[in-house]
C-alpha cells in the first residue's frame, strides 16, 4: 500500500527519478539562501529576481530554441544585470533599493512578456513560467546539481560577512570593504538559485522553493543552523509530496510541490513553537531568572 | 603633544548646507576629550566626518599616528538587526574582524580575550543569548565589549549613555576610563554635563562652529553655554544662513 503509493512511482518511472534528484538539488541550493533573504527581510526581491530572469530567458529561446545553454546563461544576465543596476542606483543615487529593483524587474518583465508573445507560442511561455520538472534530461540535471553545489560552498564561503552584513552592516563597512561584495555575490547566489529553478519548476514557482521552507522554518528554530536544516528538509520533503500528488492525481508538478509548501508553511504558522500562533496564545513559564546587569 | 586629529577650518553638513564650519582644532593623542554642544550643533556630523562617511564640504580632517583605519566608532543609533539570530558571544567575537577576517580561526588565545571583554562589561553568563533578548542597556554592553576587542587607538563614541541606567553608565564610563589610561585617544559625544565634569578632562564646546575646546572646568562655563545656545539658536533657521558670511 504505501510502497504502492511513495515508492512504486520512483522505481517503475525514470522521469520520477530525475524529477526527484532535481528537485532535491534546488531544495540543497536554493532553501538555505531563502533562510538568508528572510533574515534580510528580502523575500520578496527573491519574486522581483525571478520576474527579471524572464526575458533573459525568452532571448535565449529565440537564439537558439529550447536550449538548456542558452536560456541558462540569458537568465542569467538577465537576472545579474537587473541585480547589479539596481544595487548601483541605490549605492550612487537616492533611490532605495527596494524601488530600483522593483523599478528594473519591471521594465524586464515587461521586455520578456513582450519578446515570449510576439515570437513564441504559448506552450513556450508555459514552459518559461511553470518548468518541466517531469522532462528532465541528463544535461539539465548536472546543470541543477552544478548549480545547488556552488550555491552551497559560496554561502559557506560567505558565511561570516554575510552574517554580519544582516546582522550590523554599518559595523561590516567600517571594519572592512566587504559590505558591497557579500551584498551583489549573495544577489548573484539568488540569480543561480532561480535560474537553476526555472527549468523544473518555472520562473515564478522557483521562488516558492526558496522561500517558502525558510518560512517555514522561522516557525520551528531561530538560529540560523536550525533554519537551514529545517528549510532544506521542507523543502526536500515538499518535493517528494508535490511529484507523488502530482503523479496519483495527474496535476502539474511545479504548483503541486510548491502548493506542499504553503501547506507546511500555514501548519507551522499555527502549531509552530517558535512564535507560532499556538505559542503566542499559550501561557509561558520563563525559561530561567537571573539577576541582569 | 602630537594631535591625534586635527581640523584643518572645516566644514561638514549634508547637501551642501554645513551643518558644522569654520571648525579649527586639535585633539591631542592619548587625550579623553567630551563633545558637547546645544542639539543640532553638529557634533554626530563631526564623528562622521573624522570616520570618513562624510566628506568634509571645505577644510579637512588630518590624521596623526593612529591612521583612520585604527578607529572605533560607535554611532548613537547603531543600526544592529535585534531580530537577527546572532548570540552575543558571536556579536562580540566580530570585533575581532581585522585580525580574522572571513575565514580566519579564532583559537584559544583570541577566545581567551573575547570572554575577557564580555566580563570585563559584566556580562558573563549572557554569551549564548541572542542579542534579541537583551535589554537596552545590556545591548550597548554588547557594542562595548566588541569595541574592546576592536583594540583601536582612536575610539569615538556617539552618545553612548542615552536610555541607559546609572549602574550601565558608571561601569561603561568604567571602560572608558581604562581606554584612557591605556594611552587611547577618546571622543564622546555627551549630553550631560555633570558627567563630563567628573570624568572629561578635555571638552570640546560645539554650536555649529567652534565656542571653546580645552580643560573642562574652563569650557563648560556658564558664559560658554550661553553662548553656545545662541549661537544654534541663531543658525536655526535655514542652515546656510549663519553670520560668517558665505564660507
Amino acid at each position: 500500500m504505501i510502497w504502492d503509493a511513495v515508492f512504486q512511482p520512483f522505481a517503475d518511472f525514470g522521469f520520477m527519478r530525475r524529477a526527484l534528484l532535481g528537485c532535491i538539488a534546488i531544495s540543497v541550493g536554493a532553501a538555505p539562501v531563502g533562510v538568508f533573504l528572510m533574515l534580510r527581510r528580502m523575500s520578496l526581491t527573491g519574486d522581483a529576481m525571478a520576474h527579471a530572469i524572464l526575458p533573459g530567458a525568452a532571448i535565449g529561446y529565440l537564439v537558439a530554441g529550447l536550449s538548456l545553454g542558452a536560456m541558462t546563461v540569458g537568465g542569467l544576465i538577465a537576472g545579474m544585470t537587473v541585480a547589479l543596476l539596481s544595487g548601483f542606483v541605490a549605492r550612487v543615487t537616492t533611490l532605495r533599493e527596494d524601488t530600483s529593483l522593483a523599478a528594473f524587474y519591471l521594465i524586464s518583465l515587461a521586455l520578456g512578456v513582450l519578446i515570449v508573445s510576439t515570437h513564441g507560442s504559448n506552450i513556450d511561455l508555459m514552459h518559461v513560467l511553470f518548468g518541466t520538472v517531469l522532462a528532465l534530461d541528463d544535461a539539465a540535471l548536472i546543470l541543477l546539481c552544478s548549480f545547488a553545489s556552488l550555491s552551497v560552498l559560496t554561502l559557506a564561503a560567505l558565511l561570516r560577512p554575510l552574517v554580519l552584513e544582516c546582522a550590523d552592516p554599518q559595523f561590516l563597512r567600517s571594519v572592512s570593504g566587504l559590505s558591497a561584495t557579500t551584498h551583489f555575490t549573495f544577489l548573484a547566489l539568488v540569480v543561480l538559485n532561480l535560474v537553476g529553478g526555472f527549468h523544473a519548476l518555472g520562473t515564478l514557482m522557483a521562488v516558492g522553493i526558496m522561500v517558502l521552507p525558510a518560512a517555514t522554518a522561522r516557525f520551528w528554530s531561530a538560529g540560523i543552523g536550525g533554519l537551514t536544516v529545517i528549510a532544506v528538509s521542507v523543502a526536500a520533503l515538499s518535493s517528494v509530496s508535490g511529484l507523488l500528488l502530482s503523479y496519483h492525481y495527474s496535476l502539474p508538478s511545479g504548483p503541486a510541490i510548491i502548493l506542499v509548501a504553503g501547506m507546511a508553511y500555514v501548519a507551522s504558522l499555527v502549531l509552530g513553537p517558535s512564535g507560532g500562533l499556538r505559542a503566542q496564545a499559550l501561557p509561558r513559564q520563563p525559561i530561567e531568572t537571573r539577576t541582569e546587569p | 603633544m602630537n594631535a591625534a586629529l586635527t581640523f584643518h577650518n572645516l566644514a561638514l553638513g549634508y547637501d551642501r548646507h554645513p551643518v558644522v564650519h569654520h571648525l579649527q582644532a586639535e585633539i591631542a593623542e592619548g587625550s579623553l576629550t567630551a563633545v558637547v554642544g546645544p542639539n543640532g550643533a553638529g557634533k554626530s556630523t563631526l564623528l562622521k566626518g573624522v570616520i570618513g562617511t562624510l566628506a568634509p564640504l571645505e577644510g579637512r580632517v588630518a590624521f596623526g599616528s593612529p591612521r583612520r583605519e585604527d578607529l572605533a566608532y560607535l554611532p548613537q543609533q547603531s543600526d544592529v538587526d535585534r531580530t537577527f539570530p546572532i548570540s552575543v558571544v558571536d556579536l562580540v567575537t566580530m570585533g575581532l574582524w581585522r585580525e580574522i577576517g572571513p575565514f580566519g580561526q579564532l583559537g584559544k588565545a583570541r577566545r581567551a580575550r573575547v570572554d575577557a571583554a564580555i566580563a570585563a562589561v559584566g556580562l558573563i553568563g549572557f554569551e549564548d543569548r541572542p542579542i534579541g533578548s537583551l535589554s537596552g542597556g545590556q545591548m550597548q554592553r554588547v557594542l562595548f565589549a566588541r569595541l574592546l576587542l576592536q583594540d583601536a587607538s582612536l575610539v569615538l563614541l556617539d552618545e553612548p549613555f542615552t536610555a541607559i541606567d546609572a549602574r550601565t553608565m558608571a561601569d561603561l564610563i568604567g571602560v572608558i576610563r581604562r581606554w584612557h589610561g591605556e594611552g587611547r585617544t577618546v571622543l564622546v559625544v555627551l549630553h550631560d554635563h555633570e558627567t563630563v565634569r567628573a570624568h572629561f578632562p578635555e571638552t570640546l564646546l560645539l554650536a555649529r562652529e567652534l565656542v571653546a575646546h580645552g580643560p573642562t572646568e574652563q569650557v563648560l562655563t556658564a558664559d560658554n553655554q550661553f553662548r553656545a545656545r545662541q549661537m544654534c539658536e541663531a543658525c536655526a533657521g535655514p542652515p546656510h544662513v549663519c553670520g560668517r558670511g558665505a564660507a
